[in-house]
């Protein structure tokens, strides 16, 4: 057990010294930070003071480790587009992006699983086999077309929900929230389920999948042959044990959907880290766009680590083949 | 491969069946003939390539020569004569006039060149460093692969996407544009080499203790010889099973990242450019310039995608 967890920390080690190298050299190679931060009016003597000031006289190695050290303490600098701290601009956009992301992990994860049973359950009806359909189309659906397909529908034909934006916020301390007030949760339904949808319908695939094989096993037969009810044989012994790869994938999506709210947010013009991130590209603001590498980084590592280690907890084998 | 038949011109008459009858005796094209899947996307998937390829020849106006636009024509509604000019477009203009059948046939060059060189680019790679990998072993293989494992931690569109953020601050301003295609090709093909590196990778493994392999290492051939020569030959079926899929993958993540804008550049417009110039003309009614070339993505990815399952299924089960 524990060489196995050993060996996946130092590999989550490397992962973040290989993307903290990446964004460091962002900043290093593209473009001259002291161009972008020294107006035309200059002479010699300010640039070697600001270089010697922001410690780019040192060697490349001092820097990088600097620049580590830094990061760590959540210190990126200044953004070139906003003229503002990234960690500020990141903290004010960040409770956007993770109530968008927790509806529509909730979402998909509910959803998900009750279509998953359903389906399986009712393997060859029509609803189940309309569903399994319709699932394939929306997996091959890239998710913006999805996005533009909602707006058309509730936003301009129905008039029901807005298009963009997250309707009114309530501040709560450092916090701005939208599940309190009517127009911040009706902004928050479409943008939800373009994001979710992908990995509903992969969670769905997932459970159905898993059940039908779980349902052929001769522990469901013996429950039938004991009398239990299609409900108790359904839920509590089927459903069960299909959940050791549908957490596992659940928690791997977890950082999927963060790194898709880019994209959703774009659509919506949602006020998130994903259209911060995409501003950034555009402008070519570094310190931004290094941030959130990091960032999205350290997330995905560590999302990655817990489901390893939640694994080996659940399936002992991995346990053994580990040693 | 799937057209040969169609193309292949009549060969005359011999005692060996000739090259058309042993293809049409295959059991590959027993499959395809009786799928129907697999014929209908294969029909679309060639006429909508065939039409991009073409399109200087089946484009009414060239979208971007500004001396085939008239203003006057802007926000014609799809098969109705514009108030002014009495013209009639078939899927209607944009604001400013242009024909958007036109703009979509050209779009499509745009969205198919980037996914064909991108796929193309990937797999080039992929089948390199899956060889050294797999052939040579040691720290050849540990340093390539653990390298893919770190790129695996990420979803491949944001891979794609930072790439292209770093190549474009590279780039020098005025360049940028003529060079977003080409970043692009970049962007979507290291993000996309991975699964060829570990397929080959995989294969090379298998092959490279067989008979023929030892036979041509006992006769001195040169270890790059024996990877291009007599290995890649045996374990390129798989390679291009996925390449076709990831040729869908790769057009719609062109497509998601044009849209973003941080793909194609308005002045060279592929359907992801198009799709986004048309969404801001979803709410003032003009459906038509956001509609078709949306329905074109999506008939594209879908055929493309589907005849890639197909596939799969046919020339390699194991996959599945």
């Amino acid at each position: 057990m524990l060489p196995f967890i050993l060996k996946r920390v130092f590999q989550s080690i490397l992962v973040l010294v290989i993307t903290g190298a990446i964004a460091f050299s962002m900043f290093t190679f593209v473009g001259d930070p002291i161009d972008n931060m020294l107006g035309q009016e200059r002479t010699m003597e300010d640039v070697e003071r600001l270089r010697a000031q922001l410690g780019l006289d040192k060697p490349v190695p001092v820097q990088y480790f600097r620049f580590l050290n830094q990061a760590a303490q959540g210190n990126f600098g200044v953004s070139y587009r906003q003229g503002r701290e990234v960690s500020e601009i990141i903290m004010e956009r960040a409770p956007a992006t993770l109530e968008l992301a927790a509806l529509s992990a909730v979402f998909a994860v509910l959803m998900g699983i009750a279509l998953g049973v359903f389906t399986a359950i009712r393997r060859d009806g029509f609803t189940a086999n309309f569903i399994m359909s319709v699932s394939l189309i929306g997996v091959s659906l890239p998710t913006f077309l999805i996005g533009i397909l909602l707006i058309y529908l509730f936003s301009v034909q129905l008039g029901w929900l807005p298009s963009f934006g997250r309707g009114e916020v309530v501040q709560i301390g450092g916090w701005t929230t939208g599940f309190l007030t009517e127009s911040g949760l009706k902004a928050l339904i479409l943008p939800a389920i373009t994001l979710g949808l992908y990995q509903m319908t992969l969670i769905m695939r997932l459970v159905r999948s898993e059940m039908l094989e779980v349902l052929r096993q001769d522990y469901i037969r013996f429950a039938r042959a004991r009398g239990l009810s299609n409900r108790v044989i359904n839920f509590r012994h089927a459903l069960k044990n299909t959940m050791v790869p549908v957490i596992t994938v659940i928690g791997l999506q977890l950082g999927a959907i963060i790194a898709f709210a880019i994209i959703t947010e774009t659509v919506f013009q949602w006020p998130g880290l994903g259209l911060l991130f995409i501003n950034a590209i555009q402008f070519v603001d570094i310190p931004v766009m290094a941030a959130y590498l990091m960032m999205i980084s350290v997330m995905f590592v560590v999302i990655n680590l817990l489901v390893d280690i939640l694994y080996a907890f659940i399936d002992p084998r991995l346990r053994v083949s580990a040693k | 491969m799937t057209d040969q038949p169609i193309s292949a011109p009549k060969e005359p008459q011999s005692v060996t069946p000739s090259r058309l009858r042993r293809a049409l005796d295959s059991d590959f094209y027993y499959a395809f003939r009786h799928s129907p899947v697999a014929m209908v996307s294969a029909a679309v998937s060639i006429l909508l390539i065939l039409s991009a390829v073409f399109a200087p020849l089946i484009a009414t106006t060239n979208p971007f020569d500004p001396t085939t636009l008239n203003l006057m024509n802007g926000f014609t509604p799809p098969m109705t004569p514009n108030a002014f000019t009495g013209e009639t477009f078939l899927m209607g203009t944009d604001d400013q006039g242009r024909d958007v059948f036109s703009t979509i046939l050209y779009g499509m060059r745009i969205s198919l060149f980037v996914g064909f060189a991108a796929v193309l680019f990937a797999v080039v790679l992929g089948i390199f460093l899956g060889l050294l990998a797999g052939y040579f072993g040691g720290w050849t293989d540990s340093v390539i692969m653990r390298a893919a494992d770190v790129q695996l931690t990420f979803p491949s569109i944001l891979v794609a996407m930072l790439i292209f953020g770093i190549a474009k601050g590279i780039t020098p301003v005025e360049h940028r544009d003529q060079m977003a295609i080409w970043v692009l090709i970049l962007a979507i093909g290291l993000s996309d080499w991975v699964q060829f590196a570990r397929v080959v990778r995989g294969a090379t493994l298998v092959e490279k203790n067989k008979d023929y392999v030892s036979a041509a290492r006992l006769i001195g051939r040169r270890p790059s010889a024996i990877m291009i020569r007599h290995i890649l030959p045996n374990i390129l079926s798989p390679v291009l099973v996925i390449a076709t899929i990831s040729l869908a993958l790769a057009i719609i993540a062109e497509a998601t990242l044009s849209f973003l804008g941080v793909g194609a550049p308005p002045t060279q417009p592929s359907l992801g450019t198009l799709i986004r110039i048309g969404q801001g003309y979803l709410f003032s009614g003009e459906w038509w310039i956001l509609f078709f070339p949306a329905c074109t993505l999506l008939a594209l990815a879908l055929s493309v995608n589907m005849l890639g399952d197909w596939l799969r299924d046919v020339l390699n089960p194991r996959l599945k």
